[in-house]
């Protein structure tokens, strides 16, 4: 029996098996079309790391291991110390946000240190991206966070510590009220 | 952070300048410029008189004539992340052609073989399932006109100030596309009740991966392989996209390898960060997804010239992420007095709208503006007014009205961001 088959069965028997009182939530496929990822593909592609760490794998980090590979890995376009504005400035500007001049860095604007995790993990170094393991990610992670004042060089960033890292800016962000501008605003 | 999609110089005489420079400096500016040119020495001079000599053969693949050669412009560093902007000035109509639909990348254009692509559907459905493309195009199907617009279009006080329509508004185009409708294929793998967001991921370096509410998602989005009545460009998203009617191009997410439904909105850079928008008091607006009622003049526009006083008709582009475009009304003497333009049907909702004007030019300075109503009754903002209230670092979603200045010598000026 092919696995798509195995799968309609499947549905099936949880169909049947679902009692009359209670609403179907499990309905049949209508198209029956595609067949079940394996958890190894699931786990493969699902790398999104949302605030509350979900999904982090093992490993760990600090900013004292980061340093090497922030040197190797990231300071050939963001500096080395991260301050280099010319791609991405990674490091510095808090305060700014109200000046007429804001300086938008990881540590004065991001929201949440799972982000930088997720992206670091799937779309850097830019030339040649997921390509760290994760005890890089977790120790780079940790070594821009370092530099901006965030956490101690010395502070383990695992899959645990990471998600309880407070962003200076983590309060900052307010839900889009447009239409706000011209006639057409409230 | 900085961002290189929305410094735009392009101007018409920088392209034209390209067009005419000759030999290994000429090429190497074209690929440095990403811009498509025809090779120096390729194209044949054409006849005097065409109905005297045997034509060209018949080919598989038609191409643009050599003397019709309008491209993108590209404003990329390095030369995989940035934008390409679309030559608003040169396009007709309302269908914007395929190779010349605007791009915004950030981490170079996948190259993906379709035999192998899969999308994944995961998360929070009865059945997590795997697709082919062979077996998406096996779905019931739609095709819809709809535009796309990068909320960087029009950007916001950020140097060099572009010359060109191209420039100031080219990261908006609008194509045919088509595609199975997700709600279809969600209803299909079963979404369960504590679904409400979908975290949608591009399968290119940066693996664009945005957040988007179900209600939306079950409402229109698409999950298209067509565009303007073939597969996908691969700048574009070949060989599967999302189509996010009205929504910032950015969430239209290319390469689409994966939908994943979730309880909540995953942070991810783009939403938490990239695409947040500053307000002068230090908040930052999230999620900002649709684009609003917005419209402009592209001829005469900057960087072109008029030939003297005389009849010109004055055309333009107008659109809406809330739906239909009402009404465009057009100025000749910066804002004093407006007048309707007329709206060239089939006027659809969130697509691009061409309006048209006649205009007599007396050869005296004259500023041209455009401004739309669409149909929720929201009319397009001045410039003042959306920095009144967001300030000057709110650098995205401009949709304010554009000016024009046409010179007493026939030269037309941006004279606005």
């Amino acid at each position: 029996m092919s696995r798509s088959s195995v799968w309609q069965v499947a549905s099936l028997v949880a169909l049947l098996v679902a009692t009359g009182a209670t609403p179907l939530t499990a309905q049949l496929s209508t198209y029956g079309v595609g067949r079940p990822p394996t958890p190894e593909e699931v786990r493969a592609w699902e790398l999104t790391i949302p605030p509350d760490g979900q999904g982090l794998p093992p490993g760990k980090g600090t900013a004292a291991l980061g340093q090497a590979v922030f040197a190797a890995q990231c300071a050939a376009c963001h500096g080395a110390t991260g301050e280099d504005p010319t791609y991405s400035r990674l490091v510095g500007g808090q305060g700014t946000l109200t000046t007429d001049k804001p300086i938008q860095t990881i540590g004065s604007f991001w929201q949440y240190a799972t982000t930088l995790w997720s992206y670091i993990r799937r779309a850097q170094p830019f030339n040649n991206p997921g390509s760290l393991t994760a005890d890089q990610v977790y120790a780079v992670t940790a070594y821009i966070l370092y530099r901006n004042g965030i956490i101690g060089e010395q502070e383990v960033m695992d899959a645990t510590t990471l998600p309880r890292v407070t962003m200076p800016n983590r309060d900052g962000f307010v839900p889009d009220p447009r239409p706000d501008v011209g006639q057409g605003s409230k | 952070m900085s961002d290189p999609t929305t410094h735009p110089e392009s101007s018409r005489q920088d392209r034209s300048r390209r067009r005419f420079l000759q030999g290994g400096v000429a090429l190497s500016a074209a690929l440095a410029a990403g811009v498509g040119l025809p090779l120096a020495g390729q194209a044949q001079p054409a006849p005097d008189d065409p109905a005297k000599s045997l034509g060209a053969p018949l080919r598989p693949y038609g191409e643009r004539a050599p003397s019709a050669a309008q491209g993108r412009v590209t404003q990329a560093k390095p030369a995989e992340r940035g934008g390409s902007f679309t030559p608003l000035d040169e396009t007709l109509g309302i269908i914007t052609p395929s190779d010349l639909h605007y791009v915004v990348q950030r981490g170079g254009r996948p190259d993906i073989d379709p035999q192998k692509h899969r999308l994944l559907i995961s998360g929070l459905v009865d059945r997590p399932v795997l697709l082919t493309m062979e077996e998406l195009k096996r779905l019931p199907s739609t095709s819809r006109i709809l535009f796309l617009e990068c909320s960087g279009n029009s950007r916001l006080g950020r140097p060099p100030t572009p010359k060109s329509v191209q420039g100031t508004h080219g990261l908006t185009a609008c194509s045919e596309w088509t595609g199975v409708p997700l709600a279809i294929l969600l209803r299909d793998v079963g979404v369960q009740p504590g679904a409400r967001w979908l975290v949608a991921e591009g399968a290119d370096a940066t693996g664009n991966e945005r957040s988007l509410p179900l209600a939306k998602v079950m409402d229109d989005v698409l999950v298209a392989y067509g565009q303007n009545g073939e597969a996908l460009r691969p700048d574009n998203g070949y060989p599967l996209r999302l189509i996010v009617p009205g929504w910032e191009g950015n969430v239209n997410v290319k390469w689409l390898r994966r939908l994943t439904l979730v309880d909540r909105p995953y942070m991810t850079r783009m939403e938490s960060t990239g695409h947040a928008s500053l307000m002068p008091d230090g908040t930052a607006r999230q999620f900002n997804f649709v684009m609003e009622a917005k419209s402009v003049i592209t001829f005469p526009s900057g960087g072109q010239q008029l030939g003297g006083p005389g009849f010109y008709e004055i055309r333009g582009l107008a659109w809406s992420g809330r739906g239909l475009v009402r009404r465009v009304e057009v100025s000749t003497n910066d804002g004093q007095t407006w007048q309707d333009a007329s709206l060239q049907e089939p006027v659809l909702p969130r697509a691009h709208t061409r309006f048209r004007l006649a205009w007599h030019w007396d050869g005296r300075e004259a500023v041209l503006q455009s401004r739309c109503t669409d149909e929720t009754g929201y009319v397009q903002p001045t410039l003042a007014e959306v920095v009144r209230v967001r300030g000057q670092n709110f650098v995205f979603f401009n949709n304010a009205i554009h000016s024009w200045r046409v010179a007493a010598d026939g030269s037309v000026h941006n004279v606005q961001v």
